[in-house]
């Protein structure tokens, strides 16, 4: 029962997050760049695009504080409190530079897979191959579980 | 001279998405991290229910407003997938994207998701400078 509401929560969790993309105007490269691009014509779309996303947020974890546990779920599984560390901030440069490069982040590539193109295909296999990496790689030598390190 | 309301409402839909994960669910809306436990294998169900969602989302889209959302690509097919490798490693290394850091970590006021977001702004912003500089 709450292993289905669960699963139908996601599913609209997720088509709310994409219409919300689309119509953003973030699913678009060129929007994302045209943001990073602060030296030139800069477009604050993303801005506004954050702002709105961040504030909606704010309320819900006012409500949060206010409950025991989620609806359907057992608890709250928000990551713990860590130091800023040099992984955070490596791994956070190195994906934007990523970001930069093609005005793609994980959340639009997704997204637009529903489009059909063939470079957003890619982009997204490129990505999973870049998550493998690390987590075979990287993670298995550090010895940190990769799964419990949520933002 | 652009309209931001599509971005502001389209930024408050991805704040209402996030916020039901967190209330009903008890789930942080992090892309990479959900893309990431799929890869792994870990609660599969529910993390491949919120990736069929967000790759419908914008089928819906186009239901409701008639035509597909812009998606202008320009950057040729290597850069593409140098350009993955590396949003799919640092957002591991990172724990988390635009998202998980910068949409749900800012709202919580964590200070690892301020540093982040300021780190893959910076680093975003000197990429696209750079790139603009050698080939405007």
């Amino acid at each position: 029962m709450n292993r289905h509401a669960q699963i139908l929560t996601a599913l609209a969790s997720g088509a709310i997050f994409g219409i919300g993309l689309s119509l953003s105007g973030m699913l678009d490269p060129v929007r994302v760049r045209g943001f990073l691009h602060v030296a030139g014509d800069w477009d604050p779309s993303l801005a506004f695009v954050l702002g709105g996303a961040v504030a909606v947020v704010m309320s819900g974890i006012f409500v949060r504080r206010r409950l025991q546990n989620p609806a359907f779920g057992d608890a709250f599984h928000l990551p713990a409190t860590m130091p800023i560390d040099t992984r955070l901030i490596t791994g956070s440069a190195i994906f934007g530079i990523g970001w930069g490069l093609a005005g793609l982040c994980p959340g639009p590539a997704l997204a637009a897979l529903s489009l059909g193109l063939a470079p957003v295909a890619l982009f997204v296999v490129a990505m999973l191959v870049g998550m493998t990496i690390h987590d075979r790689l990287i993670a298995g030598r550090t010895n940190t579980p990769a799964l419990r390190r949520a933002p | 001279m652009t309209s931001y309301w599509p971005s502001l409402i389209g930024g408050m839909l991805i704040g209402l998405s996030a916020a039901m994960l967190l209330l009903l669910n008890g789930r942080v809306a992090g892309i990479s991290g959900i893309l990431g436990r799929l890869a792994q294998g870990a609660q599969v169900e529910t993390n491949a229910a919120f990736a069929i969602g967000l790759i419908s989302g914008p089928l819906l889209y186009r239901v409701g407003a008639g035509q597909w959302p812009p998606v202008t690509i320009t950057a040729s097919l290597p850069v593409i997938a140098l350009a993955g490798l590396l949003v799919g490693f640092g957002t591991r290394m990172g724990s988390g994207c635009t998202s998980g850091h910068g949409v749900v970590g800012l709202a919580r006021l964590s200070p690892r998701s301020v540093a982040a977001v300021v780190t893959f702004l910076l680093a975003g912003v000197a990429t696209v400078t750079l790139m603009r500089l050698v080939a405007p």
